[in-house]
């Protein structure tokens, strides 16, 4: 599992789950976690990729996509969860799909206590909105996992958040 | 508690009048509203099948009308709301001002006040130029209206789809009768999907 935790082509089967299922906008707060993605998706005519100045806007995008016949994801870190838990009251009263793909930190090998508290609260925010949480450690899994996940929101009306864990992405560097 | 600007004095336009005006002769618009009173002055104005309406969710009309210009790039799209709701979401006007899609048009409804909760007084009746927040996010458009004959250049600008654009209408901070639509978020959201030819899910 170590040794697939640190292969990079994950990023990339989820990119391409994206791009098969006709993903065409992809909203986001960066994190480095999702890098790889973000740059895919803005290298992709297909998808309209565009960052956000907080987590929240892009609950709001993905309902303005979907009332005009768009799908889309929404990209963000673990500390903007929270960020989003009055906007999510779209997804509940007016069941908008939702497909947000969150990086987690403040987890596992954290060296700043300030991820900590967002971290450990990121399940139990979501969830208090109804949005549905699976968790992704192994890389294995990752695009299948982001499958499912469009398939519940588009297929069922469903709100799904996957959560790729600190392990899954790896220690971040803080020397250099 | 000194101000520069009042947009709640007496002497701005009606609401109900002006969202008529916004909304006559309508063919292809796409309209999405801010909570309270926006909501209620639209569906004043008549009805949609393509009306958006928010009761809640302050602070996100303005990026559901960007998520949807951009998922609707050749209709044109309104987003009407209040001084306070753009307030809630001001970051928003960064976001969208970074895409600038054509087609979308924010007006605010000025009044300087938080009508919805007992008309207390807002950033925009204490010097706040939302105009120029817009102005500086790189709109290509943003004007302040306070007269009733802007209207429907106003209404022919957004119609044309020629640039993201803003305006602040200067209303009177008054309190109309609610005129309630829809509050059933799932029914709203399927009968717009389903008036752009969409299956709802």
């Amino acid at each position: 599992m170590s040794a697939s935790a640190t292969t990079p082509e994950w990023r990339d089967q989820v990119f391409e789950t994206l791009q098969r299922n006709r993903i065409e906008q992809v909203v986001y707060v960066p994190d480095a976690g999702h890098s790889r993605l973000i740059a895919r998706a803005h290298a992709e005519p297909a998808m309209r990729a565009y960052p956000l100045s907080t987590e929240e806007e892009g609950v709001a995008a993905v309902c303005g996509a979907w009332l005009g016949g768009q799908r889309s994801v929404l990209l963000m870190q673990s500390s903007g969860v929270g960020n989003c838990v009055n906007m999510l009251s779209l997804m509940s009263n007016c069941r908008f799909p939702l497909v947000t793909l969150v990086t987690m930190r403040g987890e596992w090998a954290e060296f700043n206590p300030w991820q900590v508290p967002m971290g450990r609260g990121t399940p139990a925010a979501f969830e208090l909105m109804g949005v549905q949480v699976r968790r992704v450690d192994d890389s294995a899994v990752a695009a299948d996992e982001v499958q499912a996940a469009i398939d519940d929101a588009y297929g069922a009306d469903q709100a799904i958040a996957v959560l790729f864990s600190q392990r899954l992405l790896g220690r971040k560097k803080w020397e250099r | 508690m000194p101000t520069t600007t009042d947009a709640g004095q007496a002497g701005g336009l009606d609401r109900r009048e002006t969202v008529r005006a916004l909304l006559a002769e309508r063919t292809d618009l796409l309209v999405v509203t801010g909570l309270g009173s926006s909501t209620y002055d639209v569906a004043a104005a008549g009805d949609h099948d393509l009306n958006f309406y928010l009761w809640g969710a302050m602070g996100g009309a303005a990026m559901i009308g960007l998520g949807l210009a951009l998922a609707q790039p050749q209709r044109p799209v309104l987003v009407l709301t209040g001084d306070g709701e753009q307030l809630m979401g001001l970051g928003a006007l960064a976001t969208i001002g970074a895409q600038r899609p054509a087609n979308l048009g924010i007006v605010v409804l000025d009044n300087g006040h938080y009508g919805e909760t007992g008309m207390q007084r807002s950033h925009t009746a204490m010097g706040v130029d939302l105009v120029g927040v817009a102005r500086a996010c790189g709109f290509a458009w943003a004007e302040h209206v306070e007269r009733a004959d802007q209207i429907a250049g106003l209404r022919a600008r957004i119609a044309r789809r020629e640039g993201l654009g803003f305006a602040s209408v200067r209303i009177a901070a008054n309190d109309p009768p609610r005129v309630l639509p829809s509050r059933d978020g799932v029914e709203i959201k399927n009968r717009f999907r389903r008036g752009l030819g969409f299956p709802t899910i």
